[in-house]
């Protein structure tokens, strides 16, 4: 166990915000959340799993919804706490702790919040190890852990609690009900015991949220190169370094689609890339041919500070480097691939990891 | 005839011009008392071209004073915040983001209460007009009298923003009331920040305003006079009082506007050589293209439209390195004129490097204040190696190339203009430049962006296009961004949509879609149509 204050808040989310390859919500709310709440609360404890009892009952938080409306009907705060509350309470169970559901952007902070609030343990770990758009992309439905019970609640008071089929259905139901919250609602839900969570759960990445942030400081502090430090920080490749040539967004299913395109520069000189996004980084091209895919990580970082850089803000002649590292091993299994593979996304491709590609360069 | 003025950090620089010719121009050092600095600046320009008073429509002010006020942290006035949004948001309550030492200038009086609305009008809870009616008694007996009003979602409904000024105005008369839906965007934060920073800057803008009122006073000059704001247009002095965070990137955007001014053009890539940094910006239709990211001002965030600005550490007073060989980012500053080897002191600057190039002409016709053949002591330098003097050269090339590159928002050749006290640096071909201008009148190139500055109104609102076409929903918003700008002084007949834009918002129902436009029109009365205004627009 070690204790997270305010100082660790800042690193984590530089940290969520590479791993949001591109989406995820702007950590920046879910970083005051944490880090007021620390001011009055105090730190929080962070758990690895091997330290709590294999039947300790652990309810991740998370919340839901549009981006652009979370910057303007800010939380409550108390609705996170409330959904919290709710699923223990359906469950019959004291929750022992909570957790992350998604290592990247907003939703990877934001438990902190009510690990503090309730005085209760922040495990180190999450269900996806980066970030995806929609409820069931997550190793826990491989592994046969549910999104039911799922609790969600909005800052009058209102709790709805589902009981669903599959995993799917939560994300069916939840999406068209948060749109009556004002399209923001705070979700409790994945509740599982540790036990489960050793099998399916990936270890450590509020940990490495934060060296990947301290480690983007230290190198702009010390003038070393940041990308270069994100790169060996996430134990990943450099895909290209170059100049953003266009930017072409449209919507298609609900979703912000669009893809970028660069030319190389320096070692990359001559060198074209395609960046393809549904909210998140979903595959890169160089030359044409594929270098990386879902579910392993993209991200792109100014080409100097290091900083992460969302699919919104992507725009012409912005001077980035793309890194792409592996997704955590579970995502390759054959249950967990079929949720996040390039085909479901559209791609007719076959899943190379990325590792593989860039082996022996 | 017009008189632009800017008051800047260290200078404070005036033109005088007849429609669109400059007639004369000033740089003298701005005063601790800012009024010292103007009224010196226009003793200058009126002097030097001799002209009766009478004959002046306009001033047009541009200044930096209350940005450096916040920065500096001095002459704030303590602010409360009424925010109406319970029971959301009650986590994160107002000036939660702002550095302590500021919020603990400011007062850190903050307070909650019911209403605020939905992104799609609904409400989020009832208006309870006697919460705010309690909250205003207790603001009255902290003794403050600064007050900013934000609600969630009121740039779609400020409904409740203006029914609560009206209940705190019952209860404080001379209450100074800030509603964040006057002056930002959607982010609620960072629109009721630069609510509150307006509110606490309200006392020194009346000061400032009244101040510049009496330096004309001074000079029985008679005529109206402006502000320039962050967007490149006019706000009346009146107007200015009540909204001074309205100025904060006034800076760069006159130089910006006076760079297009200066050479005709409306598309172009603007290089703003200084002292010590050059700062390179884009114009679109005529005016700078916007940040897309959220803005610091003195360490609080903020959602102005500010100018997309790109900095590196290069200007005339850059020091130079010889190996490995190093243009900036340090430099001598303000201090040029003593330091530099051609004025007779020990440090090598790239002003140094031009002279001994001695290169830089100025174009046709151009009358470049202390040009290149005309800077200091040239001999001092005339035995510099020239292998290095050809190599810094295309260093400072290289440096501004790669910015300008950086800023271009497509890969054809743009024409970039350079304006700036340190333009001389500019010796060569700009890669992926069409063209390189360097206007007459440069270094005063921002004094002449305040004074050709237009009145501007915006709308920046979401529709939901499954009840409207979006060409209604479109025209809606012109014309509520147009009717802005006539009601902000601009003559109707001269009103043009200058930026349209469309956030489409992905997992909102009905086709919502976040729409801004932005209309521009000349200043009633001060540049009539068909005169002045030298910068077309429209086709």
């Amino acid at each position: 166990m070690r204790l997270l204050y305010e100082e660790n808040i800042e690193d984590i989310a530089l940290g969520a915000a590479v791993l949001g390859t591109g989406g995820g919500g702007d950590p920046y709310v879910g970083k005051l959340m944490a880090r007021e709440a620390i001011r009055q609360y105090g730190p929080v404890e962070l758990y690895t799993l091997d330290e709590l009892d294999d039947d300790d009952l652990i309810v991740p938080s998370a919340g839901m919804g549009a981006p652009i409306v979370i910057v303007e009907k800010l939380p409550a705060g108390d609705d996170m706490i409330r959904a919290f509350q709710a699923l223990g309470k359906y469950s019959g169970r004291e929750p022992r702790g909570t957790m992350s559901i998604e290592a990247g952007g907003l939703n990877s902070i934001m438990p902190i919040y009510v690990a503090a609030r309730l005085r209760i343990p922040m495990v180190d770990c999450d269900g996806m190890g980066r970030a995806f758009p929609e409820i069931q992309m997550t190793i826990f439905t491989a592994y046969g852990i549910t999104a039911s019970p799922f609790a969600m609640s909005d800052e009058r008071g209102n709790v709805l609690l589902m009981d669903t089929v599959s995993n799917k259905w939560v994300e069916t139901f939840a999406r068209s009900c948060v749109v009556h919250m004002g399209a923001e609602g705070m979700i409790a839900l994945y509740s599982a015991t540790v036990k489960q969570l050793k099998e399916a759960a990936i270890y450590g990445t509020i940990t490495l949220a934060e060296e990947i942030g301290q480690t983007v400081r230290d190198a702009r502090l010390n003038e070393a190169n940041p990308v270069d430090a994100v790169r060996k920080a996430v134990g990943g490749f450099l895909i290209f370094r170059g100049k953003i040539t266009d930017v072409d967004r449209r919507i298609e299913g609900g979703w912000n689609r669009g893809d970028a395109t660069m030319a190389g520069t320096g070692d990359f000189e001559g060198q074209a890339l395609k960046l393809d996004f549904q909210n998140e980084h979903l595959a890169v091209r160089v030359n044409g041919e594929f270098a990386a895919t879902v579910p392993d990580l993209i991200a792109v970082l100014d080409g100097e500070t290091g900083e992460p850089i969302t699919t919104e803000a992507l725009r012409y002649g912005m001077r980035v480097a793309v890194i792409a590292f592996p997704c955590a091993p579970q995502w390759r299994e054959p249950d967990a691939l079929k949720l996040a593979h390039p085909r479901y996304f559209g791609y007719d491709v076959d899943y190379i990891p990325v590792e593989e590609r860039y082996r022996g360069l | 005839m017009r008189i632009g003025i800017d008051v800047g950090g260290t200078n404070t620089d005036a033109v005088l011009m007849d429609g669109t010719t400059v007639v004369s121009s000033t740089k003298t050092p701005t005063t601790a008392n800012v009024s010292e600095g103007i009224a010196a600046a226009l003793r200058d320009v009126i002097a030097d071209s001799g002209i009766n008073t009478a004959s002046i429509d306009g001033v047009m002010i541009g200044t930096t004073h209350f940005t450096n006020a916040v920065v500096e942290r001095k002459h704030l006035t303590p602010t409360a915040c009424i925010r109406l949004g319970l029971p959301a948001t009650v986590c994160l309550p107002p000036m939660v983001d702002w550095p302590l030492d500021l919020r603990d200038i400011v007062g850190g009086n903050a307070h909650l209460a019911h209403g605020g609305h939905e992104f799609d009008g609904r409400e989020i809870s009832a208006f309870e007009p006697d919460e705010v009616r309690d909250i205003a008694e207790k603001i009255k007996a902290a003794g403050l009298k600064a007050i900013a009003i934000s609600s969630v979602f009121s740039p779609v409904n400020s409904i409740f923003e203006e029914q609560s000024a009206e209940i705190v105005r019952s209860v404080i008369p001379d209450a100074n009331i800030t509603l964040s839906s006057e002056i930002g965007r959607i982010g609620l934060l960072e629109r009721e920040n630069a609510a509150i920073m307006n509110s606490c800057l309200r006392q020194l803008a009346a000061r400032t305003v009244d101040g510049f009122k009496a330096a004309l006073d001074e000079l029985r000059i008679t005529s109206p006079f402006y502000i320039s704001q962050n967007d490149g247009t006019l706000m009346n002095a009146d107007f200015a009082k009540e909204y001074p965070v309205l100025t904060f990137a006034s800076g760069p955007t006159n130089s910006m506007r006076g760079a297009a001014f200066l050479s005709g053009l409306k598309d172009a890539i603007v290089v703003d050589v200084g002292g010590t940094t050059t700062d390179i910006g884009v114009l679109q239709h005529g005016f700078p293209r916007v940040a897309a990211l959220a803005v610091d001002i003195g360490g609080v965030r903020t959602n102005f439209r500010m100018p997309d600005t790109y900095s590196i550490g290069l200007g005339g007073g850059s020091l130079i390195q010889e190996d490995p060989l190093k243009v900036g980012p340090r430099s001598v500053g303000y201090e040029l004129t003593e330091k530099a080897l051609v004025f007779g002191g020990d440090v090598l600057t790239a002003t140094d490097i031009i002279v001994a190039g001695g290169v830089s002409t100025p174009r046709e016709g151009g009358s470049v204040e202390g040009g290149a053949l005309n800077i200091g002591d040239s001999n001092v330098v005339a035995d510099l190696d020239s292998g290095l003097v050809e190599a810094v050269q295309a260093r400072i090339m290289e440096m501004i190339a790669i910015a300008v590159d950086r800023m271009k928002t497509s890969a054809t050749p743009v024409p970039v203009i350079v304006v700036g006290g340190g333009s001389i640096l500019v010796t060569g071909e700009i890669e992926g430049a069409s063209e390189i201008i360097k206007p007459d009148h440069f270094p005063v190139a921002n004094a002449i962006g305040a004074a050709i500055a237009q009145v501007g109104g915006e709308c920046d609102r979401i529709f939901s296009l499954a009840e409207l076409s979006r060409d209604e929903a479109l025209d809606q918003a012109k014309q509520e961004a147009s009717d802005r700008a006539v009601n902000a002084g601009a003559a109707a007949a001269s009103v043009d949509i200058v930026d349209v834009e469309e956030v489409p918002l992905a997992y909102l129902p009905g086709n919502a879609t976040r729409i801004m436009v932005k209309a521009v029109g000349d200043l009633r009365g001060v540049l009539p149509p068909g005169e002045g205004g030298g910068v077309e627009r429209g086709a």
